[in-house]
């Protein structure tokens, strides 16, 4: 059932085709008192807000199967070369992954506490502060893998002409770079363009546009932010630390 | 003072660059589509004139791979997915749930510059040399051997697939979100409940088909080799999950089509339509089990015998929805008072077609038949039954049927019928040749082929002469319709639906009052509750 818009019973008896005497404008004027973000083609406030929530859990959908080709391809491949992956796991630093687990995991906690201070009109210092924290985080976890991926770039564990490998599975342990390269790169694309968004909302958190009646896009940001953070918790057990369960 | 609607509320260029009118985009989307869709005309005409004779005598093998190829990714990907939703859907949508814009307006303008992006993409690797893998991008060719712009032909794929996801995304919010007050799920016009459908494969498939491009163009840019055997990657991975995509798209150029003709079919019998609820789960059935079925392309690629055994399996069942609608709406027309209008022609010439493609379908999801059948002439002329003779036959016939909506203009009905017997003739005497001659055993994708099959396809291109006629035709007559013809008023055609309750062309922001729904919108027989389930 529509719960954006009000249920009737009654028929409107009326001519639909015959433009009402008030509109010779190009613009037709409303005459009651609405909010300032109310857009045009939503009727209420509250249909506006499950439109933009709904809107950005069926994006996340996407992305969800956008992310799900790529774990399909981990899944045929760590299948057909179980002892391969887990050897080429070994080199990927368990430690840096860890650091950025908890670092993901506590941004997101930021992030929650950025949407509860809009939602609780907050003064925009403590919005802005929670999402600057949030960013902070953010830019840590990709600071942390630019490390990384400097390390792979001088033990030359990059796929391609340069790719060495000393082990037992040079195909396979390949194939795993690929994929971390693929999985973890996309990763940290969707990170950066958190941080855009997060830029923006800081923007329009500092210029006092957020409070309880209006926090949508602080809500709807954060649910792209929770989203990638889900992505790493499953990344980090399938590529740092499927090595460690294969040698025990 | 002229009454202000859509079209003159608003002038010059940037008022329609910059709309966020759901009925403006939707004729953005109109033209460029159009100028794709003969662009992919004009390839198709390349390959039928090599195809006159046995030897390849026009153009060289390389020629003729890269026309095939063309042929297929800008009708494809540019013309077919986004052909109905992005033109009627869209424009139809809000107006047919009583609101005033689709939920994301910018979004839905997003979706138009994404697709032109894409486009011209596609345009560079098309002028800069083209593309020869076929529009399938079947690896290791496309990754290792293919010396042509699969790259910039991959990335435009790539690009334009997150305009079908906007799309979606904004449709399934829409329909969730902005119905008018009293208008219950099931009380949505069917052309509705097939967007509904569609919007589904639309935001499910076209990520994957999205990651799996992007792959391609990172193995060729970055030698990553996730699907290269040299490198221990795997190419029937690359065949699974582009079909996983690509068999539910084209559930996407049909589904819609379907829904048209579901409006058409009650139009212009004067009937409720028979089993609206069946006609209306049908659509999420098509949805949800074309997701499951994509086994089927690979039959012969080294995919296990019982892999194959479950694949034909779901591929017979997915035919069960497509035909409880074609029984549906055979039986909205019996006893009906029918009017053979242009629009209903085409809907006439949807069931036959349709039924054939669908039929035609089963023989190759049979998987002992398709060993014979695969890859020969006789899969091209099946889905060409499902995607010119079904979901062009619904985009033509909706277009007819809307047209007056659209513009406020009526087109000449003596000319619109001619070109859809035109449509109808030319299209059977193109692709009925083509059934004999793959069951004869002529391979597709070639450029020459032995004698004994000249006359087939000599018949095939002079069908297409024909079809070409009845394509070129109903642009002219629109255009001349825009300029010259008659006013129309709200409801030419007698037709119900919220749609015809507001003028030609509509106001900018629909109607002038927030309609209220108090019964099925499209109640031809006054007496009873349509569709209440």
């Amino acid at each position: 059932m529509s719960k954006g818009r009000a249920q009737a019973d009654e028929y409107y008896p009326g001519p639909v085709h015959q433009p009402p005497v008030h509109i010779a404008g190009t613009h037709v004027e409303h005459t009651h008192g609405h909010h300032p973000k109310l857009q045009h083609h939503f009727d209420t406030m509250a249909q506006q807000i499950e439109a933009s929530t709904l809107g950005m859990w069926v994006f996340l959908v996407t992305e969800i199967m956008f992310f799900g080709g790529l774990f399909m391809c981990y899944l045929v491949y760590r299948t057909a070369s179980p002892e391969g992956f887990a050897e080429a796991s070994h080199h990927l630093n368990v430690t840096w992954g860890a650091v950025n687990t908890i670092v993901l995991i506590v941004s997101s906690l930021t992030m929650a506490l950025g949407v509860r201070a809009a939602q609780t009109s907050a003064p925009p210092k403590t919005q802005v502060a929670w999402i600057v924290a949030t960013m902070a985080l953010g830019a840590a976890f990709l600071g942390v893998k630019a490390i990384e991926y400097t390390d792979k770039f001088t033990h030359h564990l990059v796929p391609g002409p340069y790719f060495k490998w000393e082990g037992k599975h040079p195909a396979a342990a390949e194939m795993f770079y690929s994929l971390y390269f693929c999985m973890t790169g996309l990763h940290a694309l969707h990170m950066v363009i958190g941080l855009g968004i997060m830029m923006v909302i800081g923007i329009m958190a500092w210029r006092r546009q957020f409070d309880a009646d209006y926090y949508t896009p602080v809500e709807v940001s954060g649910l792209y932010w929770h989203f990638v953070d889900i992505v790493w918790i499953f990344l980090f057990p399938l590529l740092y630390l499927i090595g460690g369960h294969f040698t025990e | 003072m002229e009454t202000l609607n859509y079209i003159n509320n608003g002038q010059g260029l940037a008022s329609w660059l910059l709309t966020k009118d759901h009925k403006r985009i939707a004729l953005l989307y109109l033209a460029s589509i159009t100028f794709f869709f003969f662009l992919g005309g004009l390839f198709a005409f390349m390959i039928r004139v090599e195809l006159l004779t046995p030897a390849g005598d026009v153009m060289t093998a390389d020629t003729y791979n890269k026309m095939f190829t063309m042929h297929g990714v800008v009708m494809v990907f540019f013309f077919l997915i986004p052909s109905i939703p992005a033109v009627l859907g869209n424009f139809l949508i809000p107006i047919m749930i009583g609101a005033k814009d689709l939920a994301f307006p910018r979004i839905n303008l997003l979706s138009w510059y994404i697709y032109v992006l894409g486009g011209l993409f596609t345009l560079t690797a098309a002028l800069s040399g083209g593309v020869d893998t076929g529009w399938t991008f079947y690896t290791p060719y496309s990754t290792a051997a293919a010396n042509s712009h699969v790259i910039t032909a991959a990335l435009g794929v790539f690009i334009t697939g997150f305009s079908s996801i906007l799309t979606g995304l904004n449709f399934i919010v829409t329909v969730h979100r902005m119905r008018a007050p009293g208008l219950t799920w099931f009380r949505l016009p069917l052309f509705v409940w097939a967007h509904y459908a569609t919007s589904l494969i639309m935001i499910l498939g076209t990520p994957v088909i999205a990651i799996t491009v992007l792959l391609v163009a990172a193995e060729r840019m970055l030698h990553m080799g996730i699907f290269d055997p040299a490198l221990g990657g795997d190419p029937v991975l690359f065949q699974h999950l582009f079909w996983f995509y690509s068999h539910p798209a084209v559930y996407i150029m049909i589904l819609p089509a379907m829904g048209v003709i579901s409006e058409i079919v009650q139009a212009f019998s004067r009937k409720n339509i028979f089993g609206y609820s069946f006609i209306a789960f049908s659509s999420l059935a098509i949805a949800i089990i074309g997701f499951l079925v994509w086994g089927h392309h690979i039959f012969v690629a080294g995919q296990s015998v019982y892999a194959g055994m479950i694949f034909s399996f779901l591929s017979f069942v997915v035919a069960i929805p497509s035909a409880i609608k074609v029984f549906n709406w055979t039986a909205t027309i019996y006893k009906g008072s029918v009017r053979l209008d242009s629009p209903m022609l085409y809907a006439f010439g949807f069931l036959g077609l349709f039924t054939i493609g669908g039929l035609t379908g089963l023989f190759l999801a049979a998987m002992g038949l398709d060993i014979h059948m695969h890859d020969t002439y006789f899969v091209v002329a099946h889905f060409h039954y499902i995607m010119v003779g079904g979901a062009i036959m619904g985009y033509l016939g909706g277009l007819h049927y809307w047209w007056p909506k659209i513009t406020g203009r009526l087109y000449p009905e003596g000319w619109a019928k001619f070109a859809a017997l035109m449509v109808f003739v030319g299209f059977n005497l193109t692709f009925f040749p083509q059934f004999v001659a793959g069951y004869l055993g002529m391979p597709r994708r070639y450029h020459a082929y032995p004698d004994e099959f000249q006359v087939l396809n000599v018949a095939s291109t002079l069908g297409a002469s024909v079809l070409s006629v009845g394509y070129v035709l109903p642009m002219v007559y629109f255009l001349w319709s825009i300029f010259a013809g008659e006013k129309s008023p709200a409801d030419p055609w007698g037709a119900k639906g919220l749609e015809w309750e507001t003028p030609s062309p509509p106001p900018t922001e629909n109607f002038y009052v927030t309609p209220i729904v108090t019964h099925g919108t499209h109640q031809y027989a006054p007496s009873k509750e349509v569709g209440i389930v």
